[in-house]
């Protein structure tokens, strides 16, 4: 343990023992934390429907909160009428079953499968009807018009998710997620269902064809490079600022320091 | 100094000049001008050179920059926006930043320049603060600075404003709206400035005129004036060995701190390059053309503006109804108390100063921090007041980014902007005080040499080296700081004139601020540890010795 008595005096001492105690703290805490990673949601078409098997799900996973015949408690809303669109998107996102309430469910790995959620989304939607599940055909972005797309985003949708879909905050602890991993049907779903904070855009507001040119516009828009080098996160002037004052003046600063040095003379015999 | 003739081509340039306009005379002086060396003189230079980059990257934006609203179809490369309407300013900002060859680099380029301007300018006005450099002579030439940093806020805001994209149009909207927030003339100005109704037609290209002409004239006339008296004053210096009031210790500009000048001009260029390259500034493709009716969620200004923006997101909802006219308070109170009071503060600093402390001596030698503590506290407090501000402008992207809520970090800034700066206040004018201490301790007792002995008592102690001739050099060049001399009472007790009323005591309370903190170098001990223990024995001795700091 020499080697630290010898060290600890000297002039980097300090910043090294700060910058390891972050390190520490920051992976002691990256450990610790839940991983709520999200994987790609189901994609498939819906099929013929086990209601009964939905049903015993329903009971098994969602009843302690929306109650045993979705009719909704004090922690939970009411599932009857939102329709196996709802489903599909709280469930196909691992939104539902949350993991804790909040002011906001986030976006998690999800719990059921494919066939699972199809099964609790015919349940749902035997109760009373509400918005189906997109076709495939209905959210295919590739015909439609993102320059459109664009107008309506912006119109619509950029005063939470932002400009380039990358979320934004809300009131109350509430936000705006970020559109970078919603899948086209995903994003259809949301419009027609309005989850959690969302308003619902229904098909005389939005219609549908104006719902595909928005996922063009979002699909395109996450999957387009960034000519101008490094997006900064797409959130705006606050990266920015932030990248001027630390890289730049940061650098700046380095090379005044270094410009500025004096140089250390050469010893002779002392 | 050779007396080799120079080759002919020099001399006969030299000489060309020099008979005709006598150069030769005026360069030798001006030659030989001695700069000091130390990093945080040449943070204002950086702001020099972001300038003229700003200049040069400017000049090739206009080539393509059409400053109309009038409104065109695009039709250009990037599809995504293909058949969408917009003014001619978007059009040809997007042409420039996808069909000029260079243009979305020079545009970056442009952007990143400016935000380091202004970043420049900051750090430079702090460090000429927090040294006291802005003191008698130099005075006028901090007034001027805070003029360039206004008319350079005010550039940075027009430029950003002219591409007519969602976010410009957005700053656009909350700047019409402080104009109207002007009690009387407030509806009056904006339909002035906008040529009537928002966003209007004329906007635009009377913003440009300004940006590019206007503007730009004014900064490079006070550029010149504050680099000539900065030219004819000499620059400070920190104190230290054989520097005095007097001289200027450093490199002669010809030719030493030429070379490095233009070597730091080509870093600033670099480093504006590498982020023009690599990192994405206001992307205006992706936020789209502005129309009334849409904004994003992050709609921010540019940082220089963020503690205005940051103002206006914590004022609360206060308006007044007086005989059928509204004063938005919620408008006018941010849009022009934080900078009135940083602005006017800084501007008046240096009169306060010499007013409080009667100091009308002419000062060429920098302050440390430190030996200044109510002007230091002072200065971190305004910084603790714009800082929090200024976050506060970011507050949506906080909440987001840290998950917290964003009503939680409106109110927690409600807060913080008060009370954040008196703890800035406290703990900046405690620091200060310590390390004056520690400096006086430092100067009569030695540093720790990092040797622990064995008395033959037993007892481990550390040796003290005395100070290196150098550090004590900058340690004695601690200024006293001199506390206004008591008028006193006069046989009757009646105290003399100067020091009534509510001027009088005003200024014997800030004279107290001043000088009431300040430990004393001068004769061994100071306020520290007056308990006697006299003189210490140099290290090697092994005696007894205790250091208390305070």
């Amino acid at each position: 343990m020499k080697w630290i008595t010898a060290w600890r005096r000297r002039p980097w001492a300090g910043y090294a023992v700060v910058l390891a105690a972050l390190a520490i703290i920051g992976v002691a805490y990256a450990g610790a934390s839940p991983r709520t990673d999200s994987a790609q949601a189901s994609d498939t078409k819906t099929s013929e429907q086990d209601v009964a098997k939905g049903k015993a799900l329903f009971s098994q996973a969602c009843s302690s909160c929306h109650g045993m015949n979705a009719e909704g408690t004090k922690s939970a809303p009411s599932l009857i009428g939102v329709g196996a669109a709802s489903v599909d998107f709280q469930v196909g996102t691992g939104r539902m079953p949350a993991m804790n309430p909040g002011a906001q469910i986030p976006r998690k790995k999800p719990i059921f499968n494919e066939q699972q959620t199809e099964e609790l989304a015919a349940y749902i939607a035997s109760l009373g009807g509400g918005p189906a599940v997109p076709s495939a055909d209905q959210v295919d972005p590739s015909h439609a018009d993102a320059a459109l797309g664009g107008r309506l985003f912006r119109a619509n949708c950029a005063q939470c998710h932002n400009f380039a879909g990358s979320g934004g905050a809300l009131t109350g602890g509430k936000f705006a997620p970020s559109l970078d991993k919603a899948t086209p049907k995903q994003i259809y779903e949301a419009m027609i269902s309005g989850p959690q904070a969302m308003p619902v855009f229904n098909d005389t507001t939005v219609t549908p064809a104006q719902k595909r040119a928005i996922i063009a516009y979002v699909t395109q828009t996450r999957s387009e490079p960034n000519p101008g080098g490094n997006g900064l996160g797409r959130v705006g002037p606050v990266a920015e600022g932030l990248a001027g004052w630390l890289v730049g003046i940061g650098l700046m600063v380095v090379a005044a320091m270094w410009i500025t040095a004096r140089k250390p003379k050469k010893k002779h015999n002392d | 100094m050779s007396t080799a003739t120079p080759p002919k081509a020099i001399d006969g340039t030299i000489g060309f000049a020099d008979e005709r306009f006598g150069t030769a005379g005026f360069l030798r002086g001006k030659m030989k001008k001695v700069f000091p060396d130390h990093w945080s003189f040449m943070l204002g230079e950086i702001a020099l050179y972001s300038f003229i980059i700003l200049l040069a990257t400017g000049t090739f934006l206009t080539l393509w920059f059409k400053p109309s609203m009038g409104e065109v179809i695009y039709h250009g490369s990037y599809t995504k926006l293909d058949g969408v309407n917009m003014s001619e300013a978007y059009d040809s900002t997007l042409r420039i930043s996808f069909d000029v060859r260079g243009g979305l680099l020079m545009r970056q380029i442009h952007h990143w320049a400016a935000v380091l301007f202004l970043a420049s300018i900051m750090v430079h006005m702090l460090r000429v603060f927090f040294t006291g450099s802005y003191r008698k002579p130099r005075e006028v030439n901090w007034l001027i600075g805070l003029g360039l940093f206004t008319l350079g806020i005010l550039e940075g805001l027009f430029g950003y404003s002219l591409p007519d994209d969602l976010l410009s149009g957005t700053g656009l909207r909350i700047t019409q709206g402080v104009m109207q927030s002007i009690p009387v003339v407030g509806t009056y100005i904006f339909y002035f400035a906008f040529g009537g109704g928002f966003p209007g037609h004329d906007f635009i290209s009377r913003l440009y005129t300004v940006h590019v002409l206007l503007i730009p004239g004014i900064l490079l006339a006070l550029v010149g004036a504050h680099f000539m008296i900065l030219w004819h004053q000499g620059h400070t210096q920190f104190s230290g060995k054989n520097r005095t009031e007097k001289n200027v210790i450093g490199k002669p500009f010809f030719p030493v701190f030429m070379i490095k000048a233009g070597a730091f001009f080509m870093f600033t260029f670099a480093v504006t390059a590498l982020l023009g390259t690599f990192a994405q500034i206001n992307p205006i493709w992706l936020f789209g053309p502005y129309t009334p009716d849409s904004i994003t969620a992050g709609s921010q200004p540019d940082f220089y503006m963020g503690f205005l923006e940051g103002a206006l997101r914590i004022m609360p909802n206060w308006e007044t109804n007086l005989w059928g006219h509204t004063i938005p308070w919620n408008v006018l109170v941010p849009a022009l108390l934080p900078l009135g009071l940083i602005m006017t503060g800084a501007a008046l600093w240096p009169f306060i100063e010499q007013w409080a402390t009667g100091d009308k001596k002419i000062h060429n030698l920098a302050d440390r921090p430190r030996n200044a503590p109510f002007r230091t506290a002072v200065g971190m407090t305004a910084v603790t007041f714009y800082g929090m501000l200024w976050l506060a402008g970011g507050n949506d992207i906080l909440a987001d980014k840290f998950h917290v809520s964003l009503y939680a970090t409106t109110w927690f800034f409600r807060g913080a902007v008060f009370v954040g700066p008196v703890i800035a206040y406290v703990v900046t004018k405690r620091l200060c005080v310590g390390l004056q201490r520690s400096d006086a301790a430092e100067l009569h007792h030695g540093v720790e040499a990092g040797v622990i002995t064995m008395l033959p008592s037993g007892e481990f102690v550390e040796m003290h080296q005395p100070v290196k001739e150098d550090a004590e050099a900058v340690l004695r060049g601690k200024q006293e700081l001199p506390a206004i001399e008591d008028a006193g009472e006069d046989a009757n007790g009646i105290p003399a004139p100067s020091s009534r009323g509510p001027l009088g005591k005003a200024r014997k309370a800030l004279n107290n601020a001043f000088t009431a903190d300040d430990i004393s170098i001068g004769n061994g001990h100071g306020n520290g540890h007056g308990n006697g223990h006299g003189e210490h024995p140099e290290a090697g001795t092994g005696d007894h010795k205790e250091l208390s700091r305070g």
